[in-house]
């Protein structure tokens, strides 16, 4: 019989569920598998849970283990792309750097002036934005930026996780923020900035 | 000479591992000589931030996200399946 803390997997669910969901979809950006996750997670929960002695919150202990699912699925698709295009990818990669940069290394086009972080920052619409645009990234480039600055996983376990090298995730990383700044740059802040100002 | 390419690289690198005394030199002399790179760098400092943000905010619950109420009988139906197979065991 279950005498313990956690209660029973129903009550996770109606309690913590809609938690655990958004926290998938924020860093899935995928319904499916923000669903897969959860269930996930909730079933590995289940076998677990004589491990949980009530030290940290039920919440807590659960976004733990929805991490490790995602990182999990990470992994999955990772290998998945790479096994499909190796190419593709590159392709992309190097326009972006054409789109950017001059053939003499410089900027082609002075950067805007983003204004204030703070004021930025405040702005729900910012948020917004910053989703769209990492929902525009190449999916490969987007889970590895997520695991990086948004689950804020350090690059040594990123790297093993992955089977790459530092060199290749400090250029994959590189390449997610000139896509993101790129982005963001174009379909709002720069805009918003000189609208402010005009 | 860093051009602009190799000073946004180092910009990047610079958030995943300490630089080198000639490479933060280098960078140093560019920053001090290009606005665009000087913007490059503040925008990977507030990229970082909002991320972070992202994150955090992922965390709390509000009514931003629906949680489908068919993906949760789903998962519902699945926790009682397992939680089955898991009583018979026991016995």
């Amino acid at each position: 019989m279950n005498t313990n803390v956690l209660g029973s997997p129903d009550a996770w669910l109606d309690e913590h569920g809609a938690a655990l969901y958004k926290y998938a979809l924020v860093h899935t950006r995928d319904e499916h598998k923000a669903e897969e996750a959860v269930q996930e997670t909730l079933l590995a929960a289940l076998q677990a849970r004589d491990r949980f002695y009530g030290g940290a919150s039920a919440r807590t202990w659960l976004i733990g283990i929805l991490k490790h699912k995602i990182m999990d699925m990470f992994r999955h698709d990772a290998r998945e792309v790479q096994l499909e295009d190796p190419d593709a990818l590159e392709d992309t990669e190097d326009s972006l750097a054409d789109e950017n940069f001059a053939p003499s290394g410089r900027w082609r086009d002075k950067l805007s002036n983003w204004g204030n972080p703070e004021e930025l920052l405040e702005r729900g619409q910012f948020m917004v934005i910053l989703q769209r645009c990492l929902d525009a990234l190449p999916p490969r480039l987007a889970r590895l930026f997520m695991l990086r600055e948004v689950m804020e996983e350090n690059s040594e376990n990123i790297c093993q996780e992955l089977a790459i090298t530092p060199t290749n995730l400090w250029t994959m990383l590189y390449r997610a923020r000139l896509g993101l700044r790129q982005c963001l740059d174009r379909n709002w802040v720069g805009n918003a900035v000189t609208a402010a100002r005009r | 000479m860093l051009t602009c390419k190799d000073a946004s690289h180092l910009i990047s690198e610079n958030q995943e591992r300490p630089l080198g005394f000639r490479e933060r030199w280098g960078l140093k002399m560019h920053l001090w000589m290009c606005v665009s790179c000087r913007r490059f760098e503040r925008q990977m400092i507030l990229l970082r931030q909002a991320l972070r943000m992202l994150g955090k905010r992922a965390e709390v619950v509000d009514d931003s996200t629906e949680f489908p109420p068919e993906a949760r009988e789903r998962i519902r139906k699945a926790l009682a399946e397992r939680g089955d197979q898991e009583h018979d065991h026991s016995h």
